[in-house]
């Protein structure tokens, strides 16, 4: 065994929250070691955020393409495209690899000490990567989440996760995606307009089960006008013979001919494989438990990002990390944001910031929900998107905004605004006396805003 | 929009003055009908004047410390409809497109003026719900982190209740002149806070410096032998506190008053020094000195000579109550003929009580501890305490206030004797 390495802070997994919890430990001069088994970025930027959007770019762009091939409205004529899928992935390889060379030079310029190697935990202040033992004052678990499995549609052959989903060598003529979820309804919809046809199976009554039906209706309408068929509430039983069999609600069992079957059932906290049983930490169901400081229930061992539970999102791994970090360095922090936001990058888009309506009743608060369609808006209009709306919840008492939902083309971007709202306390009044820059997708933001106030001025 | 005046009411028996003690309420606020605008002092009762309008606080009409005279003009209130203004002059312009001048001062001059720094009147803490999130942007938060503050605590003056960086900073430098912080318990300190002294402080202070430049104060100790008291009181309160409740000295040493000023009239007695009278009240009531949040206050047990030890005892309590929690009312905190102080197990050996003038006499309570006592050749331990008294020599003569004491003493040693007719 070679000679046992120490630091101050160890990190495993080099993922959102690791990473960041790093680059920041190195700012504030914290003698840092990274373990990553597979790859800097983790699964954000290799197998997850990016290579979707990557793909669901190309995706995007292809279909425009066809769509003027068939006789655009704005009078843009080409010929019938082709797709080299081959070459779309390496462009998306070409993205991860940028970014998470770009995180390696930022851990180097941070005096971060990166191994590679799966991480084995002794106790709470030792981890041994194959022959190396490393001592720890602080350790901080980030190992992330994995895709949960069906036993019934092992992955391998032609049943793939999200993960061989994002690198094609072939787009399939038929695929079934299993999960109605954001993730199954980002790649279902992206595969969709690379030319497959695409059937979505749910469990559930409802497409996106997590947001109300006036939010993914937009979402439900695009699918139809895709040609995605839904099977709703129906459940898998098994596959065989290039055939999905699925249990309707009235109990036949159907069969459905597919290429391929993509597995989106939702992910779970890794915590297999790496022996985090020696340090018996409380649970919380089959994440860690944490306070909010990320502590587990175990004297300097810290926990972030998916391994501590819902929500499973990059950014509240990195705000966690950065936390993290600081905590270490004496300083007093708390993780108490007003809101994470969350993102659905399926078409049109989706962002949910804060309260929902039903979130804000279940809380008790009585609330002012007010709209503004887009169809109302002219720069999307401009844009072909007429679908979807921004809307907020604010307190009917003194109109505090508790809550910001959008649904429509690049809605994403407007999480900023939402956000940034929520977090400095903004009332109505606030968004509505600002100048929303005209012409764009925000000026629905201060409508909806001045409509809850009762004068809207494009409506 | 019109306008509502209120004016400073009247409170009665004539007063033709009264201190503004604090504003709950600022230039710009919205006040809903009901909603407690301002405490403002007479004498020791505190009153608290309602808002009869919903509406918004266009400006204040005096600093909290000021002394106003009743009918000047308290506050002016923004509402909707005509409003009560036209008997009063015109207090701000009554265009109503810019917003209020802040502070817009009132017509009527403030009675004193102040060094303009000195005096804002300490921000009070503020109790949310632990679940409810106290509103601050990050950068707020972020900040009350490092200076170890809990948001929970600080009062917001943003919109909605929004904490914003001047709360915090208002909230730090109240939190650092009260001396809580001190990493280094050495470092040397500069800091300085000013307290001006205003409401209940100033009338506490004008009182007492009053009452030791009037009357001539003299004090006498005597130590009293508690033991069989004890007894009495433990038996009493295992065999009735239940039911009854419990029993502290106190009302035993209101009962031997009581008794013992049967033979010293002289000193249940009010002095008049400007119209030279003294008056010899038939009534006993007992003022009892009591600590609250604002300072020291005295309510008053009427007719304790009427009261049984336990009437006694229920009405210490409730009054003591109602003083720590402000709620005490102006006839519950004067007209005492004679005053007991006890600071309890604080008691120490000796006080040196001040008079509540125009009282005669204040007996003071010391705390009670096991001695060893020289009884007949033997020495036992007892339960020994020290009754600590002042009186006014100019018209209690030292020999009655010595007798006065003995014979709570002897009541007291003898606690039969207390209810013996």
């Amino acid at each position: 065994m070679t000679q046992t390495l120490h630091t101050t802070l160890l990190i495993i997994g080099g993922g959102p929250g690791g990473y960041v919890a790093a680059i920041r430990a190195g700012q504030l001069g914290i003698p840092t070691i990274l373990v990553e088994g597979q790859a800097l970025g983790g699964t954000c930027l290799n197998i997850g955020c990016i290579p979707s959007k990557a793909l669901i770019h190309v995706a995007e762009q292809f279909q425009q393409t066809v769509h003027h091939s068939q006789g655009s409205q704005l009078g843009i004529e080409v010929d019938v495209p082709t797709l080299d899928i081959r070459k779309s992935v390496e462009w998306k390889d070409g993205i991860v690899d940028r970014l998470t060379t770009g995180v390696a030079a930022l851990l180097k310029k941070h005096k971060v000490q990166v191994i590679h190697g799966w991480a084995k935990v002794i106790d709470g202040k030792t981890v041994e990567v194959g022959e190396q033992r490393i001592q720890c004052e602080h350790l901080l678990l980030a190992t992330g989440s994995t895709s949960v499995n069906l036993p019934m549609l092992p992955i391998g052959g032609p049943i793939i996760s999200s993960t061989e989903a994002l690198a094609p060598t072939h787009v399939p003529k038929r695929l079934i995606v299993v999960g109605g979820g954001y993730i199954g309804l980002e790649l279902g919809i992206a595969y969709r307009k690379l030319g497959a046809d695409v059937s979505v199976v749910e469990a559930q009554a409802h497409i996106l089960p997590a947001y109300d039906a006036e939010l993914t209706l937009p979402v439900a309408e695009s699918l139809k006008k895709l040609g995605v068929k839904l099977y709703l509430e129906h459940s898998v039983t098994g596959f065989a013979d290039g055939k999905l069999q699925v249990r309707a609600p009235n109990g036949d069992i159907l069969a459905l001919d597919t290429d391929q079957v993509l597995v989106a059932v939702g992910r779970k906290p890794n915590t297999q494989g790496w022996n985090l049983e020696a340090l018996n930490l409380d649970m919380n169901g089959v994440a860690i438990k944490i306070d909010s400081r990320c502590q587990t229930s175990m004297r300097n061992v810290y926990a972030i990002g998916d391994l501590s539970g819902e929500p499973m999102l990059a950014h509240r791994a990195m705000a966690q990390g950065e936390m993290v970090a600081e905590l270490i360095s004496g300083k007093a922090r708390e993780f108490n944001p007003a809101a994470i936001p969350a993102v659905c990058f399926t078409d049109p888009e989706l962002v949910v910031v804060g309260k929902t309506p039903d979130e804000a009743k279940a809380a008790g608060l009585d609330c002012i929900v007010s709209s503004f369609p887009f169809a109302a808006n002219g720069r999307a209009m401009t844009l072909e998107s007429k679908a979807g709306f921004v809307r907020v919840v604010a307190r009917r008492d003194n109109h505090l905004i508790v809550g910001w939902q959008a649904v429509g083309a690049g809605v994403s971007e407007l999480s900023t605004a939402f956000g940034l709202s929520l977090e400095m306390g903004a009332r109505l009044e606030d968004v509505a006396g600002t100048i929303h820059a005209h012409p764009t997708l925000g000026e629905a933001v201060q409508e909806a805003a001045l409509r809850a106030l009762g004068h809207a001025l494009h409506l | 929009m019109g306008t509502h005046v209120i004016k400073m009411p009247d409170i009665g028996e004539g007063i033709a003055e009264v201190e503004l003690s604090v504003w709950h309420v600022k230039v710009g606020d919205l006040v809903v009908e009901d909603q407690v605008l301002a405490d403002v002092m007479t004498d020791k009762a505190m009153v608290d004047i309602p808002s009869p309008v919903h509406g918004k606080v266009i400006s204040l009409g005096g600093e909290p410390g000021e002394v106003m005279a009743v009918g000047s003009i308290l506050i002016s209130i923004e509402v909707e409809g005509a409003g009560n203004t036209k008997d009063v002059p015109v207090v701000a312009e009554p265009a109503k497109a810019a917003p209020p001048v802040a502070e817009a001062k009132p017509v009527q001059a403030p009675v004193e003026s102040k060094p303009a720094a000195a005096v804002k009147a300490p921000q009070a803490p503020v109790a949310r719900e632990a679940s409810e999130r106290p509103l601050a942007s990050p950068a707020v938060r972020k900040h009350a982190l490092d200076a170890g503050i809990q948001l929970r605590l600080v009062q917001g003056t943003g919109p909605a209740g929004r904490i914003l960086h001047e709360d915090l900073e208002a909230y730090l430098r109240q939190g650092t002149a009260t001396g809580a912080t001190a990493a280094n318990p050495y470092a040397e300190r500069n800091d300085e806070h000013q307290i001006p002294v205003i409401g209940m402080r100033r009338k506490i202070a004008q009182r007492m410096q009053d009452a030791t430049r009037r009357a001539a104060h003299f004090s006498y100790v005597e130590e009293i032998d508690v033991t069989a008291l004890d007894e009495l009181r433990v038996h009493l309160n295992e065999k009735h506190g239940a039911t009854r409740g419990k029993l502290t000295l106190l009302p035993f040493i209101v009962r031997a008053m009581v008794v013992a000023l049967r033979d010293f009239p002289q000193i249940n007695a009010r002095y008049d020094d400007e119209a030279q009278v003294i008056t010899r009240l038939g009534a006993v009531h007992v003022g009892v000195a009591t600590q609250s949040d604002v300072g020291l206050m005295v309510p008053v047990v009427r007719h304790a000579e009427a009261r049984s030890l336990w009437g006694t005892a229920e009405e210490i309590a409730r009054l003591a109550n109602a003083a720590r929690t402000g709620k005490a009312s102006r006839d519950e905190l004067s007209g005492s003929t004679i005053t007991l102080t006890s600071l309890g197990a604080l008691g120490g050996i000796v006080s040196t009580p001040v008079l509540n003038l125009p009282e005669v006499a204040i007996v003071g309570v010391n705390r009670i501890v096991e001695r060893p006592m020289v009884i007949k050749g033997q020495i036992v331990v007892r339960k020994m305490m020290n009754l600590s008294s002042s009186f006014d020599h100019r018209v209690v003569d030292g020999m009655d206030a010595a007798q006065f004491i003995q014979a709570i003493r002897g009541l007291l040693e003898q606690p039969a004797s207390l209810f013996l007719e």
